[in-house]
């Protein structure tokens, strides 16, 4: 596993790669990436997002390895790597 | 120590109940009853305040001001064979979390963390049925790198156990054990059906009879009534557990309790009031699903109404309100962390 990329919000665009993303974490469907006509599909997982870790991978829709911790968690995605989120104490 | 202070004014039929439950609780220090729990959660939304106002002075009288701080982790996920019908890490259910295990030192790095944050507990849970040898081994490598990397007291919530497994746990100084009820006896047939209350209970007895804190929590708005609220909250009083978390369903994508709707915060803060006058002496933990359930003004509302504890930050899948978010409010509220005490 190579890519390893720290990300400061857990919004459903979260991607591990430089790859737009192209599916919701929260759900794992097809996202529009909130530029076309029915960008409110993922409004709730959006909202649910901020009390979870995203479980599918937004770049290719795999389901993640997701550990929570006390302050932060990761995702692993086996094609396009890990995701880490951490909260200072 | 704050306590709230406007009440409005409430019907007589609710004052007498609370004036019931002022001397039996409060000043006699005897839990109510289950019929009595049921008139608490049955009271208007005009007498909530007074009966968190209650629930607080009974908290402040007979625990303390302290707030005990923990944090939990999850040093294996999903694929737990039994059907709990409220959890995501079942492998029964579609759902989208995966199996993953948690190697030893990103635990003790998590422990450090944890202890960080002024918190006296962690809490190492497993999703299984049982603990297997290799499981046992594991927590107690775990056990030995932590007590070496930092000083916090350890707790572990592993399924039910043999005799055999509670001495060990116990020998290794585990200081409490959670194994929760999760919901009252006659509902638990509707929750899980691959084991059974007796067993959850036969654990907890264990726990308790080889010296080690038991931790047994509930798990509410998960379609139960009052009555069987109240029952439960009877059940765990009759339990004596040192600490009981309380949960509010979060209901979880791919489990057969997905589409149960979030309870209501009015409901989930009498019933924070109600298993405070059922158990004046336990510790009333926060735990999993307040945030959606409660928000940030119920949170604090129940810091005034009973809760004396919460887990800090995340939880095994979802995540919790930062825990600066918490510890902030604690200071605000004038409630102090309460401090490391090793007690085996």
């Amino acid at each position: 596993m190579t890519a390893v990329q720290t990300n400061s919000t857990t919004g459903v665009s979260t991607s591990p790669t430089s790859d737009p993303a192209q599916y919701c974490g929260h759900c794992g469907e097809p996202s529009d990436g909130g530029a076309g006509p029915t960008s409110d599909v993922h409004l709730r997982c959006g909202e649910r997002l901020t009390l979870e870790p995203p479980r599918y991978c937004a770049a290719c829709r795999r389901r993640m390895k997701v550990q929570v911790t006390p302050l932060g968690w990761t995702a692993e995605c086996s094609r396009h790597g890990v995701t880490v989120m951490r909260m200072r104490p | 120590m704050t306590i709230q202070a406007a009440v409005p004014t409430i019907d007589e039929t609710s004052a007498k109940i609370l004036e019931t439950a002022r001397r039996q609780v409060l000043e006699d220090g005897i839990g109510l009853t289950q019929p009595q729990l049921e008139e608490i959660l049955r009271l208007p939304d005009a007498a909530l305040p007074a009966a968190l106002q209650l629930a607080h002075e009974v908290r402040l009288k007979h625990c303390g001001e302290d707030v005990e701080v923990e944090g939990i982790i999850s040093i294996k996920t999903g694929g737990c064979p039994e059907d709990c019908h409220f959890c995501s890490q079942s492998g029964l259910f579609d759902s989208p979390v995966r199996g993953v295990w948690l190697d030893i030192p990103e635990l003790v790095k998590a422990a450090k963390e944890t202890a960080a944050t002024g918190a006296t507990e962690f809490c190492i849970v497993a999703a299984v049925r049982g603990p297997d040898i290799k499981l046992m081994n594991q927590i107690k490598f775990a056990i030995d790198r932590i007590n070496e990397a930092v000083d916090i007291n350890i707790a572990c919530s592993l399924g039910m156990l043999t005799q055999r497994q509670v001495e060990q746990l116990a020998e290794w100084g585990v200081h409490r054990y959670n194994h929760n009820l999760e919901t009252a006896r006659s509902y638990f047939p509707e929750v899980v059906t691959t084991h059974s209350y007796e067993e959850r209970l036969e654990t907890c007895n264990m726990v308790k009879a080889a010296g080690m804190e038991l931790c047994c929590g509930a798990l509410i708005g998960m379609g139960e009534t009052l009555e069987q609220r109240a029952e439960l909250a009877a059940q765990l009083a009759a339990l004596e557990p040192h600490e009981v978390p309380l949960n509010f369903l979060n209901p979880r994508p791919g489990t057969p309790l997905e589409n149960q709707g979030i309870m209501d915060g009015k409901d989930a803060l009498r019933a924070i009031a109600a298993f405070r006058l059922a158990m004046p002496r336990t510790v009333l933990r926060y735990a999993g699903g307040r945030e959606l359930t409660l928000g940030d003004l119920g949170t604090r509302e129940g810091l005034l109404g009973g809760i004396n504890a919460v887990i800090v930050g995340n939880y095994l899948t979802t995540l919790g309100r930062p825990a600066t978010a918490d510890l902030n409010l604690l200071v605000e509220l004038n409630m102090p962390i309460k401090e490391l005490q090793k007690t085996l």
